[in-house]
């Protein structure tokens, strides 16, 4: 079921949690949508399932289920699935009796028939690997085993849309990543339509068919998650999505200096910040001709794929981070307190009048 | 110096006045709690047991017992109902003159009960306010168990409240929004969802305000009327058998009674400590 | 927001219901007692309360207050510090003792003193060779007052000790703070509204205290009469009005109690807004 939102706007009192927004959501696209807290993502997704009501006026907004215009359907007759960060389990019955709980309180009329109630919630344990666990409460799962409860007990009533408010953001690092993968799959696999909510980048990343970047009520930019991190279309969402290096100085001639660094730039006479990302950064011994940023390393951490490794000079406000291969890391023999040179393969600009990125790329 | 002391004497009481507060505390829970109770022992070990038996088991003091306990119970479950409304207007709802309203829940716990007995008393009488305006409509409320009832219900209102409240105030609202999301009504949201989270509070609020009623005395006597057979009290019968000097009868009434509230105050106690460990998986 | 019943006529419905009956069944009487105080004007009403035997019996109902608080005090601060801030075998079961008085009847309760320290008690029988008589006299009143009134200090300060951990108390002896001024600079000040609280409360039960009291006192007039007794007196007297004018004075307490607990519940939460 495609979602679509006409010019959805909320206040809460005076503040604006949300500017007149308009999105469109395909049928079966998995969507996130990202910001940081108080960006109004939250408020966007309780809007969608009928638990916030969107400002009346100045002009009163529409959301649409397909070809259904459930802008005044109360949130029980919304046919949706919401999925709570803290999984909001009735405490008091089982794994059984919540993931049931849907089915059971359907009009007599509709409600099927307990033995495919029974069907239908063992094949959903089944599929959340929770079959064993039916009889338990609440209380005696793990985080990540209750969360798994949550999304079952939404998908019972065979939802039009499915909603998820923070879905992991209560759960550790290892059994988020492991549950992000099983939502993933479970979406190939049933193909409905998910509108999640995260405050973490490589959350939205991950997951999602297309994200939606928002901050301050607004959507700042929708895009498949290569798009957005190649393409940011302003500062916020390069901020956003990941570790940001800044350089700030002053342009003469073609050369941007700092302190007693300097840097080839294709840019006019003035002010100028550049923008780079840590991979961006490349460790030499000399400095080039067009590139001379000395650095010393403060800090290494060898973990994950890369070696993130700290720089501080005179010339910067803050320290810099770069990551770098292994294998160029045991080439340079790193070492905290060694002096080298950076170089920018890289960089942005977002000129605060125009907000739209400029890239410059060098060859290093 | 005294950190390694504190280390070496193997204990986790890194804090002082350990013995003075544990002095002052068992000194004080003998003396002024237990000490007494074993004066009670003391004069029932001065009765046979067919004495004691033909005590308690009097024709007068049975009926003492029924009538007690009838109206406790009818005083309990209208609490349990009134209290329960209460409780959730005053956490679900905004309204002017809320904070009053929260206010007035303390004042039979503030209010001495003999001013309640008497205040009682002179409302449901024939001849005031109420009374008046009841009697007109058939039901005589003073000096019949429906008055005891009544006082047993003003003194223990609070205690149903008081309990219900603060569960009410920690259910998310994510309980009430699961629900919905989910396709439930109001109706079915209610006794399905919500009511298993308050049974455990509703029951110890109703019990305790029933183990209140059982030993209430100064709001009920002005009210009840104190007919023996009809409308006396166990609490006024121990007072009738000390006004005569019967202290041995007064005492085993007494245990009696003494015996019947502490067993529910344990009841309730050990059926609370079961429903919390069931909603949080052993701890608490 | 929607939430379970927040359908406007289920709202209005409800919440009428509660303000109607609680108007009826809680407000009525406390406006009848004032009613029926001044019923006969003013000045009969203060020379009901000016009497002498009046004045008398405030005047003991006070001192006893007076004299039950600081017992209480004492102990209430002794037991929640023992219990919140150490672990021992028989925790539970202190924290389990301190509420009998809440479940034994007021009547009980001054039977058991009587039973202990009249003259046919074992302890009594001693005092009375010694020419001590505490029953039928003020040190019974006060007794039995203590008994009833114990548990209301500490079940309002365990609750917060518990909740607060002793963290801070632990810092401030890492500190080199010794007892006492741990005691006094860290825990009183997060504590003492709650002590203020549990002073009212037990102060408002001490003062209104009638089934116990009534048991051991022999309500003498002008001599162990505390007001709730003498209250009864005037009622059984027929001098309705007399009574009410007591009455008046003790709702006039219990008011003042539930103000102060309002404002301190006010200051709690304004407290908590902004942490």
């Amino acid at each position: 079921m495609s979602i679509r939102l006409d010019n959805i706007a909320k206040h809460f009192g005076a503040t604006q949690a949300l500017e007149p927004i308009n999105l469109d959501i395909q049928e079966g696209e998995l969507v996130g949508l990202l910001g940081p807290s108080g960006s109004g993502k939250t408020t966007l997704l309780r809007i969608i399932a009928g638990l916030e009501t969107a400002d009346h006026s100045p002009t009163p907004g529409r959301i649409l289920f397909g070809e259904r215009d459930v802008t005044h359907v109360h949130v029980r007759d919304r046919r949706i699935g919401f999925v709570f960060q803290h999984y909001a389990l009735f405490r008091h019955m089982s794994v059984y009796d919540n993931v049931a709980f849907g089915l059971t309180v359907m009009p007599r009329a509709k409600r099927p028939s307990a033995q495919d109630i029974r069907a239908r919630v063992y094949r959903l344990l089944e599929m959340v690997k929770l079959e064993a666990f039916a009889n338990r409460y609440p209380a005696q799962l793990s985080g990540g085993q209750q969360q798994r409860v949550s999304l079952a007990r939404a998908l019972a009533v065979e939802p039009d849309v499915l909603l998820l408010d923070e879905p992991f953001g209560a759960l550790d690092a290892k059994v988020r990543q492991e549950l992000r993968r099983w939502l993933r799959h479970l979406h190939e696999e049933f193909n409905f339509t998910s509108v999640f909510v995260t405050h973490d980048q490589e959350e939205a990343l991950e997951l999602s068919d297309r994200v939606v970047v928002m901050s301050n009520g607004r959507i700042e930019q929708i895009d498949t998650p290569e798009t957005l991190y190649r393409a940011p279309q302003n500062r916020f969402v390069f901020e956003f999505l990941g570790d940001v290096n800044y350089l700030e100085g002053k342009v003469h001639n073609g050369t941007l200096t700092c302190g007693d660094a300097h840097l080839a730039v294709d840019l006019p006479d003035g002010d100028a910040e550049l923008l780079l990302r840590p991979h961006e950064i490349r460790l030499a011994e000399q400095p080039t001709p067009e590139s001379h940023l000395p650095v010393t390393i403060t800090a290494i951490s060898p973990v994950g794929a890369e070696v993130r490794v700290e720089l501080e000079a005179d010339w910067l406000a803050e320290p810099w981070l770069a990551t770098v291969r292994h294998a160029d890391f045991n080439r340079l023999a790193l070492r905290r307190g060694q002096r080298l040179y950076a170089h920018p393969r890289h960089w942005r600009r977002f000129p605060e009048a125009t907000e739209n990125a400029e890239v410059q790329t060098h060859l290093a | 110096m005294s950190y390694f002391a504190l280390r070496h004497s193997g204990s986790a009481r890194v804090l002082p006045g350990f013995g003075l507060s544990m002095g002052i505390s068992v000194l004080f829970i003998s003396l002024v709690l237990l000490l007494p109770i074993t004066g009670l022992f003391g004069q029932l070990a001065g009765l046979s047991l067919a004495e004691y038996w033909a005590i308690i088991t009097e024709g007068r003091v049975v009926a003492s017992y029924m009538v007690t306990i009838g109206a406790a119970a009818v005083a309990a479950l209208v609490n349990a109902v009134f209290g329960l409304l209460l409780a959730w207007v005053l956490v679900r709802y905004d309204f002017t003159g809320k904070r009053l309203l929260d206010a007035l829940m303390d004042l039979p716990f503030a209010l001495p009960t003999a001013v309640a007995g008497i205040t009682l008393a002179t409302l449901y009488a024939s001849s005031g306010w109420m009374g008046g305006w009841l009697e007109s409509l058939g039901f005589q409320v003073a000096y019949t168990w429906v008055g005891i009832a009544l006082a047993m219900a003003f003194t223990s209102i609070p205690f149903v409240v008081r309990t219900v409240q603060p569960v009410l105030e920690d259910m998310p609202a994510e309980v009430d929004e699961a629900a919905m999301s989910l396709g439930a009504t109001d109706g079915v949201a209610f006794r399905r969802v919500i009511m298993p989270h308050l049974w455990p509070a509703l029951v110890t609020g109703t019990g305790l305000a029933f183990v209140r009623s059982l030993g209430e005395f100064g709001a009920i006597i002005f009210i009840a009327g104190n007919m023996p057979y009809e409308t006396e009290i166990t609490a006024l019968m121990i007072f009738v058998k000390l006004q005569e000097y019967d202290y041995a009868g007064a005492s085993a009434i007494a245990s009696v009674v003494l015996f019947v509230s502490l067993a529910l105050l344990l009841a309730i106690n050990v059926w609370q400590g079961r429903f919390i460990r069931r909603l949080h998986g052993g701890k608490g | 927001m929607r939430r379970i019943g927040d359908a406007p006529l289920v709202r209005r419905l409800l919440i009428a219901a509660a303000v109607g009956l609680s108007g009826l069944f809680l407000l009525l009487p406390l406006v009848a007692i004032f009613a029926q105080a001044f019923s006969q004007g003013v000045s009969v009403f203060w020379s009901n309360v000016s009497d002498f035997y009046t004045l008398h019996a405030i005047g003991l109902t006070l001192g006893i207050a007076l004299l039950t608080i600081p017992v209480c005090l004492v102990f209430g601060v002794a037991l929640a510090w023992l219990v919140t801030r150490f672990s021992f075998p028989g925790r539970r079961l202190l924290q389990t003792l301190i509420d009998i008085p809440f479940a034994v009847s007021p009547v009980v309760a001054g039977l058991i003193y009587l039973l202990l320290y009249g003259r046919n008690g074992w302890i009594g029988s001693w005092l009375n060779s010694h020419d001590i008589q505490l029953m039928f006299a003020w040190p019974g009143i006060l007794m039995v007052t203590i008994f009833v009134t114990c548990p209301f200090v500490a079940r309002e300060l365990i609750p917060l000790m518990q909740a607060q951990g002793s963290r801070e108390e632990e810092a401030a002896v890492t500190l080199g703070a010794s007892g006492w001024t741990t005691f006094r600079r860290v825990t009183l000040p997060n504590i003492r509204w709650a002590l203020l609280y549990g002073i009212i409360l037990t102060n408002a039960r001490a003062v209104g205290e009638f089934g116990a009291v009534s048991v051991v006192s022999g309500a003498i007039r002008g001599q162990t009469n505390t007001l709730p007794l003498h209250l009864e007196q005037l009622y059984q007297d027929y001098n309705a009005v007399g009574a009410f004018a007591c009455a008046a004075l003790l709702a006039l307490i219990a008011l003042l109690t539930l103000a102060a607990k309002a404002g301190l519940e006010w200051r709690a939460s304004r407290r908590e807004a902004f942490a």
